[in-house]
């Protein structure tokens, strides 16, 4: 960056320049302008705007761009237009990271006085430290009828869904603690899942899938995912995912109820799964220990890793899709590079096998053992030695996330619901334009609009999610070898049907010969073609220097005595 | 107590939520990528669905003028944009109104057909030329008084007069027909008259269209049925004329890069010159295919970006000035054969003139939304125009750009022509094939078109008299 503002100046010195000198003091770029020639007036002093640091425009950066040179010739029409083009680009990237200023809120944080640990800080602590509305964020749910528990909050972290084994399935608005809907559908629920707004959601119950909307009506029995343990929902997408019992996995777009893939993993038990939200790609540990990737494109994974010898108890993708965490039955817990794949990045050996994993939007990382639920800092970084938080539920744990845009784990159990406030935890600024918490019901409804119409097509779902914008360019290496391999395809067939011709000539012997004779010369033609595509690579014959190309009449020349010596 | 100090995420609802329903709501903005996820596969999604209303909203036709006759000819006023002058085959000259839809006025102008209207650059005044060999000017104040019905000058030719054009400052004007005479507007005979028939050439030909430059105010082009066009110079004897294959119905000069001539051509197609390159043999420098029979006129846009073609086979067309084929194709189920074609002066809408008894008005860009937008209205289309732009070459975008309905009479026709095209390169192909190397050579489809080159400049460039098609006598 220094180098480039270097070199700037200097290509600017060659012209005459207006001011005297320009430099960047403080963050702020001060230009002095030059005085008028009889140098009567006063200095003036020009604030620029403040430069934008390297790193926030790092954040921000949409790439390295085009290398210009490459393209085209020197200040060509296609090399301007690219000119131009990088430079709104640049641009735009600016200005957002210019925007960084307008957030208002800040992220959440917890210290604790020297010689103590922030582990051994109870929540009735931070219940009591903390203002009247945070507190309020943090409650228990005693439900001891229906458990074990499983829930889910929305895309924007306003509502909750909780569903019980023995049937209990309710919502509600978490913050205001207002409850949508109770209703027990008499069967075991296994699993449940907001679909795109909270007004619909999937419960996985004993034989089917059902989609219940917010008054608690069924509005759909889903017989396509039977026995399902596993739900998921892609709301880019909006393709609502399912692993069964039998080991099948179910992506069904919920727009017009078709099912667009369902394939088996043959590998058991489907219990554990998660969605990369970064690319849309399903994840699923299974119990000989290995990770696969699927995209509804494929029936075989996309990728597969052995992660752990012993079968995986949970996983799962931070947002930005950069790392996994796998937990095993070996109470060893990886942290992995979830681009690069096969590369553990961390791994750490938990006291006991956990049943839970879960990211945060910033990266701590909770892990639930047992009835004990533990919070970790910088675990892709390695090196902390004990929890962030820790904390002693109920009853065992069953299900947890981390409810987006607050600072709150939500935990449920064989008992209940609870939760927690974790410091830190969420995004602090959200994006109305995404998932705004605040949002309200002719907004949702608009939201909804938008987002089915920037629906992406289950198409376009793979492992490198940019790969859209990008150019195909097939290695040289690909490129050699398909050009080797037409050398050694087979003639190709014509299928020839002679035109019908007068005068007894399209009798079927001379049908044949004029068949043949085309079959011929364009066989003959591609042959020629791929001899001479042999010379030039350098595959065909090598000929002999100075030897003359022989002619017809060279056999009657006398022949070479042989003369002895 | 162990905590030292505590910060946690804590809203207040009040500056993220509106005041009262009148207010506007709050939309509060991050722009961290990783909040946005799948930014490209949701672009791309939104390109595609851009491209699709734009098929959606693509209504060009905005109304018609309906006359009692086939129109022939079409004029629009200098810088009125309402005004134009329509002329029909049994001389009726008629003024619109055009953002009314309303006849202004009505004169039975000439006995017989009127070939063509001209305004004078004041537009005050214009033109008119009919089969009856008159040349007459009315006045525009006395036809918006309405029943004013007489000529307020006439020049009398001794030949049919079939085109008229009017010099861009000096009061003069230019007419054809057998021959092409100057003529200064205040004087009742020709002041001078170009004939060919001096360059020793016998075989002249009644001229079909004649133009000004509007650029390089004397130089001036025509186009005859003997296939020429003709490049004059009201300074100079000197002009030069080229030979095509077929004959050319009508020129156009493009108005912002003057040195290009647009001739519609009775092969089907029409044809870009670039008069500085007109003694190489790379003088055209375009061919605008699609029609699917002969073309018949053609009118340039003012910005000189695209221009339209009105053709026999009841449709106009679109074309991109650098481009082969055409932008757009308009027809209707009751458009007959549009003879006459004309592009407005705000570069918004195409007058059709067609054979029957109307003159059609369309929007030059079909999805193009007109009146007054709100600025969201206006940047959410340019956000789609710029989608579109960026998105144009995956190929499900291309496909559903680039679709048009045709009727089916010019879809069998099109198949029909690609067909006898494929048959004619498969011939020549196979002709260069088996022919002895060297003596047949390939010819490019531009210099095919032409046949040759003649210039009173320069001596001996190429003779017209070894041309195939030209009679000597």
């Amino acid at each position: 960056m220094a180098k480039q503002q270097q070199k700037r100046q200097f290509k600017k010195s060659n012209k005459p320049q207006k001011f005297r000198k320009s430099e960047v003091k403080d963050g702020m770029q001060i230009t002095e302008f030059k005085v008028n020639q009889k140098g009567r007036a006063k200095k003036k002093r020009f604030m620029g705007r403040k430069v934008v640091p390297s790193k926030l425009l790092q954040k921000y950066s949409k790439g390295e761009g085009v290398e210009l040179k490459t393209i085209g010739r020197k200040d060509s029409c296609v090399q301007n237009k690219m000119k131009k083009k990088e430079k709104k680009i640049k641009w735009a990237e600016e200005e957002s990271a210019r925007a960084e200023i307008l957030l208002t809120e800040s992220k959440g944080q917890l210290e604790a006085e020297e010689g103590t640990y922030t582990s051994h800080i109870t929540q009735t602590e931070i219940k009591k430290a903390v203002d009247i509305t945070s507190a309020a964020k943090s409650f228990d749910l005693n439900l001891d009828q229906f458990g074990p528990y499983k829930m889910q909050f929305t895309q924007n972290g306003r509502h909750l869904l909780l569903g019980g084994r023995k049937g209990h399935l309710a919502s509600m608005d978490w913050i205001t603690k207002k409850l949508h809907y109770e209703i027990n559908v008499m069967e075991s629920i296994h699993d449940v899942c907001w679909l795109h707004t909270e007004v619909m959601m999937a419960a996985a119950q004993k034989q089917w899938v059902y989609i219940y909307d917010n008054q608690g009506i069924e509005l759909h029995c889903l017989k396509q995912m039977d026995r399902v343990l596993k739900l998921e929902f892609l709301p880019y997408h909006f393709l609502l995912c399912s692993g069964s019992e039998s080991g099948f996995l179910n992506w069904l777009d919920v727009t017009l109820g078709k099912e667009v893939l369902r394939t088996p993993t043959h590998k058991g038990r489907l219990d554990v799964m998660c969605q990369n939200p970064y690319n849309a790609v399903l994840c699923c540990g299974h119990p000989n220990g290995t990770v696969t990737m699927w995209t509804p494109n494929a029936p075989e994974p996309v990728a597969s890793i052995l992660c752990h010898p012993h079968p995986v108890r949970a996983i799962d993708i931070d947002h930005t899709g950069m790392y996994m965490a796998t937990v095993g039955v070996d109470r060893q817990m990886k942290i992995w590079d979830a681009r690069n794949l096969g590369k553990c990045l961390q791994h750490y050996t938990i006291s006991s096998g956990a049943s839970n994993v879960a990211f945060s939007q910033k990266s701590l990382l909770s892990v639930a053992i047992g009835n004990i639920v533990e919070v970790y800092r910088n675990v892709t970084l390695g090196g902390t030695d004990h929890a962030y938080m820790r904390h002693k539920a109920g009853g065992i744990i069953t299900d947890m996330q981390f409810c987006p845009y607050e600072d709150i784990l939500g935990i449920s159990t064989y008992k209940g619901y609870s939760s927690l406030i974790i410091p830190g935890s969420g995004e602090p600024n959200f994006d109305a334009l995404e998932a705004n918490p605040y949002i309200s019901i002719s907004g949702r409804k608009e939201a909804e609009v938008k987002a089915l119409l920037s629906k992406v097509p289950a198409e376009l779902i793979t492992l490198d999610p940019l790969s859209i914008g990008q150019v195909d360019i097939p290695t040289l290496k690909e490129k050699l070898e398909a050009k080797k391999a037409l050398l050694y395809v087979r003639k190709p067939k014509i299928d020839f049907t002679p035109r019908y011709r007068m005068k007894g000539k399209s009798g079927s012997s001379q049908k044949f010969k004029r068949k043949q004779k085309v079959r011929e010369d364009t066989q003959r033609e591609y042959l020629k073609r791929a001899y001479s595509q042999r010379e030039e690579l350098g595959l065909g014959k090598k000929k002999k220097k100075g030897e003359k190309p022989a002619e017809v009449l060279d056999r009657f020349k006398p022949k070479k005595k042989v003369t002895q010596s | 107590m162990s905590i030292k100090s505590i910060n946690v995420l804590s809203r207040n609802p009040d500056h993220y939520m509106r005041e009262t329903k009148y207010d506007i709501h709050k939309v509060q903005r991050n722009y961290d990528p990783t909040l946005h996820p799948f930014e490209a596969s949701r672009e791309y999604k939104l390109a595609l669905n851009s491209v699709k209303l734009e098929k959606v909203f693509a209504k060009p036709f905005v109304g018609s003028l309906t006359h009692t006759e086939g129109v022939s000819a079409l004029c629009r006023h200098p810088s009125r944009l309402s005004c134009v002058f329509t002329g029909t085959v049994e001389g009726e000259l008629r003024l619109w109104d055009i953002s009314h839809k309303k006849c202004e006025w009505t004169v039975q102008a000439h006995s017989g057909q009127i070939w063509s209207i001209v305004a004078a650059p004041d537009g005050n005044s214009f033109f008119t030329v009919g089969n009856d060999k008159t040349i007459k000017k009315w006045s525009l104040d006395k036809a918006k008084e309405g029943d004013h019905d007489l000529p307020i000058d006439t020049w009398l030719s001794d030949t049919i007069v079939t085109g008229i054009s009017h010099h861009r400052h000096r009061n003069e004007f230019i007419t054809c027909g057998e021959r092409v005479l100057l003529w200064d507007a205040s004087n009742k005979a020709p002041k001078f008259s170009y004939d060919w028939s001096t360059s020793g050439d016998r075989n002249d030909a009644s001229v079909a269209s004649i133009k000004f430059n509007p650029v390089e105010t004397d130089l001036f082009a025509s186009c005859d049925y003997a296939n020429n066009i003709v490049l004059y110079d009201t300074r100079a004897k000197e002009v030069k004329k080229l030979k095509m294959t077929l004959r050319i119905n009508a020129l156009a000069w493009n108005p912002m890069e003057a040195f290009i001539l647009t001739a519609a051509s009775e092969d089907y197609n029409a044809y870009s010159y670039d008069i500085r390159k007109l003694n190489t043999p790379d003088q055209v420098v375009n061919i605008h295919k699609g029609h699917t029979a002969a073309v018949l006129d053609v009118d340039y846009s003012p910005t000189g970006r695209e221009f339209c073609t009105a053709s026999y086979d009841k449709s106009i067309r679109i074309f991109r000035t650098e481009e082969a084929h055409s932008r757009d194709v308009y027809h209707t189920k009751r458009m007959f054969k549009v003879s006459c074609v004309l592009w407005s002066g705000d570069n918004k809408f195409i007058l059709s003139g067609s054979s029957d008894h109307n003159v059609r008005l369309w929007k030059s860009k079909s999805n193009e939304k007109m009146g007054i937008m709100r600025a969201r209205e206006r940047s959410a289309i340019n956000y789609a125009e710029e989608l579109k732009r960026k998105y144009g070459h995956f190929p499900a975008v291309r496909r559903i750009a680039r679709h048009r309905h045709l009727p089916k009479h010019i879809y069998n026709a099109k198949n029909e022509q690609q067909i006898m095209r494929e048959s004619r390169a498969r011939k020549d192909a196979n002709r260069l094939k088996y022919s002895t190397p060297g003596k047949k050579v390939h010819i490019p489809a531009r210099q095919k078109v032409v046949v040759g080159l003649q210039d009173d400049g320069v001596v001996g460039f190429q003779d017209m008299d070894n041309m195939p098609g030209t009679s000597t006598n």
